[in-house]
């Protein structure tokens, strides 16, 4: 697995690069790849999003600044901005992972250890797709698979979200839900680069590859 | 004219529906095979679906924003109206695109290892083992109309080929491509006997890739034919009596009395009794006993509960002996190993059998890689293949290729036992009842003695002394022992 971690980048660039990645990993280019990066304040609509789950209006967006698009991946609305850590697994599916439910599974499986890394205690919850504490949802999954079992998009991890942008949007449909944090949940900052670090090791566990370095 | 239906995918075990979201073409519009037509979404992910040939979309039958269950045909295409690809089977661009949904059990022969080249069961319609050796390598007979059968005949292959890539990383894979090398003929060093960059790079230095069968690698041999080849050149010399000794069993029969029954053996009976027997009389089995204590084990399962419960997580006893022996079986080649002949096979693989009791019979699937997996995946994996076993919805590579195995009749009570080495391995495990016994402790700061209630079981190793020393059995007790005495809380 490649990891690369890449600061900083606009929704719309984040998204062409997984179509080209997800064109070259289909060709049997590039390895399967971990993008890690941040996404400055947008929000994203998935293929099952309700309109009206985005609370912010047009001019309030864009006096804020914040981007809206549409993401072409699976999921309700959701909002990403620079506190947040943005995984986006570039991984073929082929041969042994079909199940797009188990892939889910192991998407979560990565969030919460990784949370497990940092000592919070997070955990699935029955008939969702997400992981949550005891305060509310920590990180969000949204996924899409291309053709030929390519998976793109991923996950968002709330490190130290500015938490207030979330009332722009309902996370994901469930109505007045609670959002959290790392550094919610541990009263304390927390330095992201240890967070991709520890987000890259967990993905490479969990899906059993090793990290390539270059 | 021949329509091609295009079904609604599986696109997961448990995924029983799926929801069109946009069609990217539309009737009229010309799709080449493996071409997106159109998008489904199940839950959190969008899927992009290809067309399973090429021709003209003709109908569509669910719109967007349907949700219909998986199978449901969504749309129709016409290959004649298409590209001159038109004669790419449907059947087989099918297969490829979509997880087959498990189904058949398969015949469950108990502890078959298909992939152990040692020697192989005949029949019970016993043929002479010269003429069972002069056989070809079972292949499916290629019918007329090449779609179906074709399919079939290659999913073998396939799973084997796929457990060797997987065993490697995607830059090992494609070196491995471009050069035309077979994985699995290039030895391993790395974790799990993984073929790692470095390996392949020196193998590819090292000039032309050797021929995997005439190595003694420890290695599982490259795909189909080659367990044959090596059966025979193992078995070739011996005399007559060691070729009926290794080969063939016969029951002896006795007087049936007036208040009898006499009924034939079914299937799965006749291969246990035959295996049992050739197990039995082809390794000289030894069996060394030790007493375990569950009592760190049982913290944890109290501390994990409630997070195990919310995870749906389902993590027996056995799930902790499983993993402990999976992490242990790499510290002890030999027990995780097989005799062929004269040669040792070290297997690359931790893969555990665990016996599964259908009452009545048996079957013994296999969680491959164990050694891979966390405590709770054991878990997990445990549960389901159980599940599975006792529906009868286990395929067959999913009770083949153990290199170990655990028995456990200690659920039913059992304190002890000696079990039997399944053929093809060199050791199994059996657990005897966890119960509560009052033991003497002593207090480790002041060395006082005193009597306490503690839940302890035994265990017993059974294994193969050609190549397993007593002491080597004693060790890997010991350190079993010591493992699940001390059980990490990160497992």
């Amino acid at each position: 697995m490649d990891v690369r971690r890449l600061g900083l980048v606009p929704y719309a660039e984040a998204l062409r690069l997984q179509e080209d990645l997800v064109g070259r990993k289909r060709a049997g280019e590039v390895p399967d790849t971990l993008i890690l990066l941040r996404h400055p304040h947008v929000i994203t609509l998935g293929s099952s999003s309700d309109p009206s789950h985005v609370l912010l209006g047009e001019q309030e967006r864009s006096a804020l600044g914040v981007e809206l698009f549409e993401a072409g991946r699976g999921g309700d609305v959701t909002y990403h901005g620079p506190g947040q850590l943005v995984g986006y697994p570039i991984f073929d599916l082929k041969p042994d992972r079909k199940d797009l439910h188990a892939y889910l599974r192991d998407l979560e499986e990565v969030l919460i250890r990784v949370a497990a890394d940092f000592r919070v205690r997070a955990r699935r919850r029955e008939g969702l797709t997400g992981v949550w504490t005891d305060r509310g949802k920590l990180a969000a999954i949204g996924v899409r698979v291309s053709s030929q079992w390519i998976a793109s998009h991923g996950v968002a991890l709330n490190v130290s979200a500015d938490l207030g942008h979330f009332d722009a949007i309902v996370p994901c449909g469930l109505d007045g839900e609670a959002v959290t944090s790392l550094e919610g949940e541990l009263g304390r900052p927390v330095d992201m680069e240890e967070v991709a670090d520890a987000l890259a090791v967990r993905f490479a566990d969990v899906f059993d590859c090793e990290i390539l370095v270059a | 004219m021949a329509r091609i239906e295009v079904p609604m995918p599986q696109m997961g075990e448990s995924i029983a529906e799926g929801t069109v979201s946009k069609w990217l073409k539309q009737v009229g519009e010309a799709v080449d095979r493996d071409e997106p037509i159109l998008e489904i979404s199940t839950d959190k992910v969008d899927a992009e679906i290809p067309s399973p040939a090429a021709g003209t979309l003709v109908e569509i039958t669910v719109q967007e924003g349907e949700t219909v269950e998986v199978g449901t045909v969504v749309a129709f295409i016409d290959p004649e109206g298409g590209a001159p690809a038109a004669s790419a089977p449907a059947g087989a661009a099918e297969a490829e695109e979509q997880p087959e949904p498990v189904e058949e059990a398969p015949e469950p022969e108990p502890a078959e290892h298909d992939d152990v080249p040692a020697p192989e069961p005949v029949p019970a319609a016993a043929a002479p083992r010269a003429v069972s050796q002069a056989a070809p390598p079972f292949v499916p007979p290629k019918a007329g109309s090449d779609a179906s059968p074709a399919t079939a005949g290659t999913a073998g292959t396939d799973s084997e080929d796929e457990r060797l890539r997987q065993r490697s990383t995607p830059v090992v894979r494609k070196i491995a491509e471009e050069h035309g090398i077979d994985i699995g003929s290039v030895p391993g060093t790395g974790y799990a006997g993984r073929v790692t960059k470095q390996d392949i790079l020196s193998f590819i230095e090292g000039g032309a890739p050797a021929p995997a069968a005439a190595t003694t690698s420890p290695k599982p041999a490259s795909p189909a034919p080659a367990p044959a080849a090596r059966t025979s050149a193992a078995t070739a010399a011996p005399d007559d009596l060691w070729a009926t000794f290794y080969g063939e069993v016969r029951h002896p029969e006795y007087p049936v009395r007036a208040a009898d029954r006499v009924e034939p053996m079914d299937k799965i009976r006749r291969l246990t009794a035959e295996h049992m027997v050739l197990a039995k009389r082809v390794a000289p089995h030894v069996h060394t006993m030790a007493e375990i204590d569950f009592s760190a084990i049982d913290r944890i399962r109290a501390a994990s509960k409630p997070r195990w419960a919310s995870q749906g997580a389902r993590v027996s006893y056995t799930a902790f002996v499983a993993w402990a022996v999976s992490r242990v079986l790499r510290e002890f080649p030999t027990v995780n190993a097989a005799v062929s002949g004269d040669n040792v096979i070290y297997r690359g693989n931790v893969n555990v059998g665990m016996a599964v009791d259908l009452d009545p019979g048996l079957i013994v699937p296999v969680i491959h890689d164990a050694d891979h997996l966390g405590l709770v995946g054991i878990g997990n994996k445990m549960a389901d293949l159980a599940t599975r076993a006792r529906n009868r919805k286990l395929v067959p590579s999913e009770v083949q290729g153990a290199t170990f195995s655990i028995t456990n009749p200690g659920v039913l009570g059992t304190l002890v036992g000696m079990p039997i080495i399944p053929k093809g391995t060199s050791a199994i495990l059996l657990t005897g009842a966890i119960e509560k016994r009052v033991v003497v402790v002593t207090d480790p700061t002041t060395g006082t003695d005193s009597t306490a209630v503690r839940k302890r079981a035994y265990f017993c190793l059974g294994y193969d002394h050609r190549i397993v020393d007593g002491a080597d059995a004693a060790r890997f007790l010991a350190s079993l022992k010591e493992t699940l005495e001390s059980f990490p809380e990160d497992a």
